[in-house]
């Protein structure tokens, strides 16, 4: 019988052309089982949000080493909500000083991983989220 | 959404997010998929369905974004379902055709799905034609359907296409390619993709020839082989040419019995399907198959085994009774 899948998009927003962590992430959940969905460089947060929607993602993942995370986490959430994917868990990484991603973390997004995370933490983290998203939407 | 007549409704209304969900439900086997479709199943059948297929790298996805453009200009909706290959051994992916389609994402006119092939093994996934019918309730004019970068003998795409375009480029072994059996026989047009690149030209010829000394199509349709350089936008308006000359062929004579043979085939599909988990889902025909082995039976003898017992009508022995009466006899 068919299963359902977590699907993720990968996804590197605004102007840093900087994508061998995004890559390396996606190769990692896909080595999960997962089904990675990659967008290319320089995504505006609607093109991100469309994407999102036309591939029914659970999870949008950002990687930002531009310093503009401040501005493009909120912007994304607002795009994906706008769409009605209020209920996509995002998340994200890159060069996110400590008292950013703790206010991040603190607004909603969940969670965010910088620099010298195992990468098998980024996976098993999503994996646990996404089943308890799952178990609470009762879908 | 949460139900058949939500999402169906919804879909019909025009919503995208009913659209992708109800794309995840055929994908999951979500049990809710069946009565969704069988709401919105009247309107299918309206879009055409061209499949690409071909090896990989040859060009498939920056075709299929030069396609969209094209019929984009003819003010045409496009759906477009890019199937790229599942992981063996984890069952992961990476979908990664969007990034040669980035210019229609933000096209309201055009849809772009990913999707795994998952157990799928002939070039598309299981449920590509459900994704299909999907797109086509929808409403769209144009469907495209990109299988996974295939070999000789991947064609699953005719299942799902009305018309198959098979997409080669130069470089890719001699003239002997072009005679063999497989995947060019399923070409309804052959697209020599890359064609400023050496070695095209004979690509061109070898093509032409194999397709005009064979004589096995019974549609009287010629194969028209043309040559594209996709990147530049090359070639792509004379491709479209042929598929609309392509459907105008069909729509002609075989077109019904064409798309009838695929619901025939999609229903044995599922039937398949609801038969594999009915029969190996509970464990008592996997402990008959084990027994027999034991007994150093060959393969052979143990399927006639198996066969006997579920064809003599015991299929309704409660699962892990195998060692009731019924079963024994």
């Amino acid at each position: 019988m068919a299963q359902r899948k977590i699907k993720v998009l990968v996804a590197k927003p605004g102007l840093d052309g900087h994508d061998r962590g995004a890559k390396t992430v996606a190769t990692v959940l896909r080595d999960h089982g997962m089904e990675v969905v990659y967008t290319g460089l320089h995504q505006t947060p609607e093109m991100i949000a469309e994407v999102a929607l036309q591939e029914d993602v659970d999870v949008v993942g950002l990687s930002i080493l531009s310093g503009a995370h401040m501005s493009l986490f909120p912007r994304v959430r607002k795009e994906l909500e706008v769409r009605g994917m209020g209920h996509v868990l995002l998340t994200g990484g890159g060069i996110i000083p400590a008292e950013d991603m703790a206010e991040l973390e603190k607004e909603g997004f969940t969670r965010l991983f910088g620099p010298g995370t195992r990468t098998d933490d980024i996976a098993e983290w999503i994996q646990t989220a996404v089943e308890k998203s799952r178990a609470s939407e009762g879908v | 959404m949460k139900d058949a007549e939500t999402i169906s409704a919804r879909l019909l209304s025009g919503d995208r997010l009913a659209l992708s969900r109800m794309i995840s439900w055929a994908e999951d086997g979500d049990d809710r998929f069946p009565a969704s479709l069988s709401r919105i199943y009247s309107k299918v059948g309206r879009g055409w369905r061209t499949g690409i297929t071909g090896p990989p790298g040859a060009g498939k996805s920056t075709l299929v974004n030069e396609l969209a453009r094209v019929f984009r200009q003819g003010e045409r909706t496009v759906g477009i379902l890019a199937v790229d290959p599942s992981s063996p051994f984890t069952g992961g992916a990476l979908l990664g055709d969007r990034i040669r389609m980035e210019e229609r994402t933000k096209d309201p006119g055009v849809y772009i799905r990913s999707m795994a092939s998952r157990e799928s093994h002939g070039g598309i996934a299981r449920a590509t034609v459900d994704a299909c019918d999907v797109m086509d309730a929808f409403g769209f004019d144009e469907l495209l359907i990109e299988t996974v970068g295939v070999g000789q003998a991947e064609y699953d795409v005719v299942t799902a296409a009305d018309t198959v375009l098979v997409v080669l480029c130069p470089g890719a072994g001699d003239g002997i390619q072009a005679m063999k059996a497989g995947l060019l026989e399923v070409a309804d047009v052959l697209v020599v993709n890359k064609k400023d690149r050496d070695g095209a030209d004979r690509l061109l010829v070898d093509l032409e020839e194999a397709v005009h000394t064979r004589e096995v199509r019974t549609d009287q349709w010629e194969v028209p082989v043309l040559p594209t350089n996709a990147v530049a936008g090359e070639g792509v308006e004379a491709v479209i040419d042929a598929v609309h000359r392509h459907r105008a062929h069909l729509e002609a004579g075989l077109l019904e019995s064409v798309r009838r043979r695929r619901r025939v085939d999609q229903v044995k599909r599922v039937v398949g399907e609801r038969l594999e988990d009915e029969l190996w889902g509970g464990r008592r025909l996997g402990d008959r198959v084990e027994e027999g082995l034991d007994r150093a039976s060959t393969p052979y003898d143990v399927a006639e085994e198996v066969l006997a017992s579920i064809l003599g009508g015991n299929l309704g022995a409660p699962a892990g009774d195998s060692r009731s009466e019924a079963a024994r006899r």
